[in-house]
């Protein structure tokens, strides 16, 4: 069933009866083309383009819970291509643009909204870096200006500009940066790949990958043995334990980053908005609550939760910037399971083993990077080579020492 | 979260830093790439129990191989690095 606004009309003149379901229950078959293990945001878009751009409908996704029940349901939900080295530009870069394509390609709607992103700048050093990565943005192809305090002040009168912790110096706005609907972005890639013939399998959990003489086989899960000469690994924070399943140990450590959402409110900040030295950043919903979080727990874990000191740290951060958010009561917190790689950089690359690749440690910034994780990763499954813009995302990289360290933090899985 | 100090006793989390799994005790000997790729970023990334290395920071200075549960966070036993002997 195709959507419209004409369709919402009839429908609602008739009950809204004649809805059907957004994608099949198909029981998993013996054998498919290529398996995806892991039905989160980057898995269904790797199934989804699998099939429009590369013609491959004998496919299926493999996920142990029901699609979209991990950080494609959890996460501050922003979009941006504000990135600065190459390698990590030009990929955000095609994300990006395939953000604003995404609903009319999909016949869905993820309420993508460019609202802005503000990154914030508290010193003449910090301005100087924010003006250079701007200018690497521009350089890109994207969008950024630099703004000076007043023009921040412009659009955020209600920060506190004179805290005497961090006074705000400026800031880069990247006007195309903004946030969608999370859960939307999964369902929209899931309907989208069911229509295109993609067995969407859940409830599904892979318990083993069959290899044999350095070449995969297939998988063998809950729902018994499915075989598969290519089977993609997305899984997040479980990365280390499936890949495991192949005998390989990755570059990764899993970490706990929270997050917190507060009461409705009335529309009250229009921006996505980065406060960097404070480690904090918030946006509104559209439904009102304003999405908060800050930094990562610093502790590897896989316990989705968090522990207090880091929720004490980012209120304090949000209570310096915008004192005005302090009466606002915080309805709920959780904590997201974080693959974090040594240079706080993903990998999308071939494994050791042959047939089996691996789409991982997207750290804290995977939610944007969906479309063109997808794409890239259908690229890399269909061709066996790695797409132009997710070519330094080589999996070799650290021992090689290609390393993408956008922040310039060092070689640690929890520094980034 | 609270950890054990073998010398200061139970004590908040905030006054330790974490550094990142007890394989960085096994630094390799020779100047073997793969080796020290293996060593510096390479992971069983557990989900169940792991060791991992922290710094009693605002405490006795000690580093620390604290074995604990990555799942349900609840530490078992802490030991200090200087007393592991020889590797």
């Amino acid at each position: 069933m195709r959507y419209s606004g004409l369709k919402v009309i009839t429908q609602g003149l008739f009950g809204n009866a004649g809805w059907k379901p957004a994608w099949r229950d198909p029981a998993p078959k013996a054998q498919y083309d290529a398996i995806i293990i892991g039905g989160g945001g980057h898995g269904l878009a790797t199934a989804y383009y699998l099939a429009k751009n590369h013609g491959l409908s004998n496919i299926a996704v493999l996920e142990k819970g029901y699609l979209g029940s991990g950080n494609i349901g959890r996460n501050t939900t922003i979009v941006r291509a504000n990135y600065f080295l190459q390698g990590n530009s030009e990929f955000y870069s095609h994300s990006l643009k395939l953000w604003e394509g995404l609903e009319s390609d999909l016949n869905y709607n993820v309420m993508h909204s460019q609202r802005g992103l503000i990154n914030l700048f508290h010193s003449d050093g910090q301005r100087d870096a924010f003006a250079r990565r701007g200018n690497m943005m521009i350089s890109q192809g994207d969008d950024a200006e630099l703004l000076d305090r007043e023009g921040v002040r412009a659009h955020l009168p209600y920060l506190d500009f004179e805290q005497t912790r961090f006074p705000i110096y400026g800031g880069l706005l990247h006007r195309r940066g903004g946030t969608a609907r999370h859960d939307a972005v999964a369902w929209g890639y899931a309907r989208g790949a069911d229509r295109r013939g993609v067995d969407l399998i859940q409830n599904c959990e892979v318990t083993g990958i069959d290899i044999e003489n350095g070449r995969v086989t297939g998988v063998q899960t809950t729902r018994g043995a499915i075989k598969a000469k290519k089977v993609g690994i997305v899984v997040a924070g479980r990365s280390g334990q499936v890949a495991a399943m192949a005998g390989l140990r990755l570059p990764i450590e899993s970490h706990i980053l929270q997050a917190f959402v507060t009461e409705g409110l009335k529309p009250v900040i229009d921006h996505v908005i980065s406060f960097g030295m404070g480690h904090f950043y918030i946006s509104q919903s559209d439904k009102g609550g304003l999405v908060f979080g800050g930094d990562l727990d610093f502790y590897a874990s896989y316990a989705s939760r968090g522990n207090l000191p880091m929720v004490e740290h980012v209120m304090e951060a949000g209570m310096t910037l915008m004192p005005m958010i302090g009466r606002a009561k915080v309805l709920r917190s959780w904590g997201g399971i974080m693959d974090m790689t040594p240079d706080g950089s993903p990998i999308i690359d071939r494994t050791p083993v042959e047939g089996l690749y691996l789409d991982a440690g997207w750290n804290y910034g995977g939610f944007k990077a969906v479309p063109a994780s997808g794409w890239c990763m259908a690229h890399l499954m269909a061709t066996d080579q790695s797409h132009e813009v997710a070519r330094r995302f080589r999996l070799d990289r650290y021992l090689t020492g290609h390393l993408l360290d956008e922040e310039g933090t060092g070689s640690q899985h929890n520094l980034h | 979260m609270r950890i054990t100090c073998p010398l200061c006793g139970p004590r908040d989390r905030r006054e330790f830093y974490y550094y990142g799994a007890e394989a960085y005790l096994h630094r390799p000997a020779g100047d073997d790439a793969v080796a020290w790729d293996a060593y510096l970023h390479l992971r069983n990334n557990p989900a169940g129990e792991t060791r991992d290395l922290w710094y009693h920071e605002a405490g006795c200075a000690q580093w620390l191989v604290v074995t604990r549960n990555t799942v349900s966070h609840s530490v078992s036993t802490v030991e200090l690095v200087a007393e592991r002997g020889a590797p």
